[in-house]
């Protein structure tokens, strides 16, 4: 029998356990054993020009090597030139780069800052605590200019963030102004609403440690791609990228954040060219809080028509993105939004059209879901909105719009083509495993009692886009040794996903070799110099694919040497994946072991080489129903239940699935409850510290109710897609609907998140002084 | 100042300056690099060791306040004859941990709750893990994990 699809533990556990991880901050190795410490002087207003910077206090103070700013940084490469008309415009809408020409980031803040945060002057200290120290005397002079906070202010206000711009509208991409697709609608809902900004929080923040020696720079950083990172620094710096060894270590998390490298990691690099010395930057938490980049930050206008009886006719998507103060990923993320704003339904007419605008506050960039959470956060509450509209039950709406199953592959309006789904029956299983109707007729029995505690039910049905960029494709190399055992360079890059097991039990199913006899190796780019990483829920259906292809190859030449062994025609053998051995057809006598076979292979005789970019897109799919209770006294809430389908095709590994569903839920219910990253007007971060960004914990979530759906895709060989952000995208939505649905019944329709006690409490008392003005 | 630890059974003694805090004693001094560093606010509990028997947060407490007294690490749960504690089993049998950083603070909060508390309910694990955070996992294999634990931490208490 197959190990793919069971129960397995994982390999990387015991160390993480007893030994714990070798994150950045960690390596205790000879090459950085005498590394000097790198501390950022960062700004702590918004909105700034730079008068003056004046080092020569932190100089002089205990410890200190050496203090940057922009003007050392004399020995770069130019950076590209401006494209022809100013702007950033030669960005490709859907490519998620920085914008340039006139919307340029400067490595360091040369004469102006943008936002709390931003990176002024590098501290180079013998030890950490020297560093804090020497910081706070770089004395940097600023005179303020007025601060641009949120998306409403950037749109109206007078003051630019880049000079010889127009605006703060730094991308615009299509049209959602005719009306007439709404002509014909029994029912039409609007509503404005904001998807807010988040941090997404590793547990590890950014670190990166740096020896430049003998021409070679060798770079340790907290990353999900060293390929991409080497590519990045290799342009920064002006190398030959076979001049630069990045190595990701343990990395503590990166849900989207920690794509490639961030400037104030690259710099580490750069400053130890520089200086000279082995270099450590490990950032801490309140830093990480303002200086790694931040996500969602969208504000919605939906607007959704249809039929008395349930059909939705039309939908209009509207999106401002607020970037933050510089475009990092240029339109990219409400582009997302825009593709897959349809969601799972059948819908004859949508519109979508989205700006980003820049703001005086931490840079926005991908976080768990980049864009789809936002997509589907908007269609959802549309469709409650129309349910309620009406007053139609929002299980029933969404059964009745699904696109159905023999519809596939189905093409949207919006032009993403849906490989394969089966909608309804994922909402149907929910439906079932909750007990919906029962739930119903308990929330209609705390209405009729008149509880102070009032039930809520909410509903998401998603679909999303996983390896939205499959045609970038991953490698695999993987070898057989003497001794029966096997070694795996993968170009995939794990940061707690469980890569490690997963690729082993591949090799296993495909080879026979246990996984005991597996290793796994990723992030060192002089071992794998060519691969992509890790987001996108990219890792399985092209990493994991790449595997088995190296090992169908590596099979393929054991036959052959196999053969040779055997004196027997390559056809006539078989390989044993339950004892690991080769044989000639019916002949077990004739079995011969992988470390036999591979010892007569010789030494690199069996070694297989794949890139793989034979995929595509995939989208999985389900629907999360959230059961939460609302205090209508103090408009607290609390989630009880939340029950999921989550289908991403086949599962290789039930355990790292359902890992990634668990993670998931609890960011989206995060954002959906707690989470936000909040500025006063003035672009101060109010929530800059753990102690004020409600980073949700075991004490405010429930055990999750996973049901299990299998739907397979065709556009890889394992018929599998991701499950690294269903999570995120599908129980946001389905908690907030919750909440809405809890003080419905009062005339409530909408609330924004996070659905805090003060903002649900405002809202029952502002449904019920409108109910006592009528 | 002098400050002398004993740490996981071995006695650790340094002249360190007068601000150093525990963990960076652990870390830098006894050279144990499990415990991490996740916040600047006490908030996240990465850094969470055992202070002669009791869970504390070792970035709030200064190596000094530790002098002349015992540190258990997660370095030093395991026996010696290589068996992990009945805690870290229950950890890697549930799938506890992803990426690993909260890992030892979370291990070190459950060895301490259970000393407390050898049969809580999942609503008591949920509270007593309030100031540990970890943002891979959404705690639902790790209340698992500290509910299969229980039994086994008992036993190997009492024995």
């Amino acid at each position: 029998m197959s190990i793919l699809g069971t129960r397995v533990v994982r390999t990387e556990d015991p160390r993480l356990l007893t030994a714990g991880g070798t994150y950045v901050d960690d390596l205790r190795i000879p090459e950085l054993a005498d590394a000097a410490r790198v501390t950022f002087v960062r700004s702590p207003i918004a909105h700034a020009l730079i008068t003056g910077i004046d080092t020569t206090a932190a100089r002089e103070a205990p410890g200190v090597v050496a203090v940057l700013t922009a003007q050392d940084l004399d020995d770069l490469p130019p950076p590209p030139p401006p494209p022809a008309d100013g702007g950033g415009g030669e960005v490709p809408e859907g490519a998620p780069l920085p914008l340039g020409g006139l919307w340029s980031e400067p490595l360091l803040a040369v004469d102006r800052v943008r936002y709390v945060g931003e990176a002024v002057a590098m501290v180079i200290t013998n030890d950490s605590y020297q560093g804090e120290d020497a910081a706070e005397l770089v004395s940097v002079d600023y005179e303020p200019l007025p601060a641009v906070v949120g998306i409403g202010t950037a749109l109206e206000t007078e003051t630019l963030l880049f000079e010889g711009t127009e605006s703060n509208v730094a991308v615009t991409s299509g049209e959602a102004t005719d009306d007439a697709v709404f002509d014909g609608c029994d029912a039409v809902i609007k509503q404005t609403i904001v998807n807010q900004r988040l941090a997404p929080m590793p547990m590890e923040g950014r670190a990166a440690a740096a020896r430049f020696a003998d021409g070679k720079l060798t770079y340790w950083v907290s990353t999900q791609n060293a390929q991409i990172t080497r590519f990045i620094l290799a342009g920064v710096l002006g190398l030959d990228p076979g001049a630069i060894r990045v190595i990701a270590p343990d990395v503590g998390g990166g849900f989207g954040a920690k794509v490639g490298a961030d400037r104030d990691a690259l710099l580490v690099a750069w400053a130890a060219r520089k200086t000279g010395r082995p270099l450590r930057w490990v950032e801490t938490r309140s830093e990480n809080l303002v200086g790694m980049t931040h996500g969602r930050a969208q504000e919605q206008t939906v607007t959704m028509g249809g039929t008395r009886d349930g059909r939705i006719l039309a939908y209009r998507l509207d999106v401002v993105q607020d970037t933050g103060a510089y475009p990092r990923m240029s339109g990219f993320l409400p582009f997302l939004t825009k593709l897959m704003a349809v969601g799972p339904y059948d819908i004859p007419h949508v519109q979508t059209a989205a700006r980003t605008v820049v703001t005086n506050t931490t840079p926005i960039s991908a976080y768990r879901g980049a864009g789809r959470p936002e997509a589907t956060a908007a269609i959802e509450r549309a469709v409650d909105l129309f349910a309620t509209e009406i007053g139609m039950d929002p299980a029933e709406v969404r059964r009745k719009n699904l696109i159905a199953p023999d519809k596939f592959p189905y093409s949207t309006p919006t032009g993403a083509v849906y490989d394969s789904g089966d909608y309804a029956t994922a909402l149907d299983k929910v439906l079932a495993g909750a007990g919906y109707g029962e739930l119903r007729a308990e929330q209609a029995r705390h209405r009729e009692r008149g509880d102070v505690v009032q039930l809520g039910l909410g509903l998401a049905s998603y679909v999303e886009i996983t390896a939205a960029d499959a045609a970038g494709g991953e490698t695999s190399r993987l070898m057989v040794h003497g001794d029966g055992t096997a070694t795996v360079y993968t170009g995939s890059s794990a940061h707690g996903q469980g890569h490690h097991t997963a690729w082993a039990m591949l090799v296993e199913a495909e080879l026979g070799i246990p996984m005991g006899s597996v290793t796994v190796i990723h992030g060192d780019t002089d071992l794998i110099p060519e691969g992509v990483g890790t987001y996108a829920s990219r890792s399985l259906q092209l990493g994991g694919v790449a595997v088995v292809k190296a090992a169908q190859d590596v099979k393929e030449q054991a036959r052959r040497v196999a053969a040779d062994m055997l004196e027997a025609a390559e056809t006539d053998l078989e390989l044993d994946t339950e004892h690991g051995t080769w044989q000639v057809r019916g002949d077990p006598a004739s079995s011969r072991s992988w470390a036999e076979v591979a010892t007569h292979a010789g030494s690199d005789g069996l070694v297989a080489f794949v890139q793989y970019i034979g995929g595509a897109p995939t989208f999985p799919f389900g629907t999360h129903l959230a059961v939460v209770e609302v205090d209508t006294e103090t408009g607290k809430v609390r989630l009880i239940r939340h029950v999921t389908a989550d289908d991403a095709g086949i599962v290789i590994s039930p355990v790292l699935a359902e890992g990634q569903r668990h993670g998931g839920i609890a960011q989206g219910v995060a954002q959906a409850l707690l989470e936000e990253m909040m500025y006063d007007a003035d672009g101060n971060p109010l929530t800059g510290t753990l102690a004020d960004y409600a980073a949700i914990s075991a004490a405010e979530l429930p055990s999750f109710e996973l049901l299990q759906s299998e739907t397979p895709t065709d556009v890889n060989p394992l018929g599998v897609k991701g499950i690294g952000e269903a999570g995120t995208i599908g129980a946001t939505p389905a908690v907030q609907n919750a909440v809405v649905d809890a003080v419905s019944y009062l005339g409530v329709i909408h609330i924004d998140m996070p659905t805090t006690p003060a903002r649900v409490w405002a809202a029952i008392s502002a449904a019920r002084e409108s109910e006592e003005g009528q | 100042m002098k400050v002398t630890v004993t740490v996981n059974g071995s006695q650790v003694e340094a002249e360190v300056p007068d601000r150093t805090l525990l963990v960076h004693f652990l870390r830098d001094v006894a050279n144990l690099t499990a415990t991490n560093v996740g916040c600047d606010t006490t908030s996240c509990g990465a850094c969470t060791v055992l202070l002669d028997g009791r869970s504390v947060k070792s970035c709030t407490v200064l190596a000094a306040q530790a002098d002349g007294r015992e540190v258990t690490t997660v370095e030093g749960l395991a026996d010696g004859s290589g068996e992990m504690h009945p805690v870290q089993r229950a950890f890697q049998a549930e799938h506890a941990l992803q990426c690993g950083f909260c890992t030892p603070g979370m291990v070190m909060a459950t060895v301490s709750l259970l000393a407390e508390n050898p049969a809580p309910t999942e609503e008591e694990v949920r509270s007593a893990l309030e100031g540990n955070l970890c943002r891979c996992t959404g705690y639902h294999n790790i209340v698992r994990a500290v509910l299969a634990a229980a039994p086994a931490e008992s036993e190997r208490r009492s024995s």
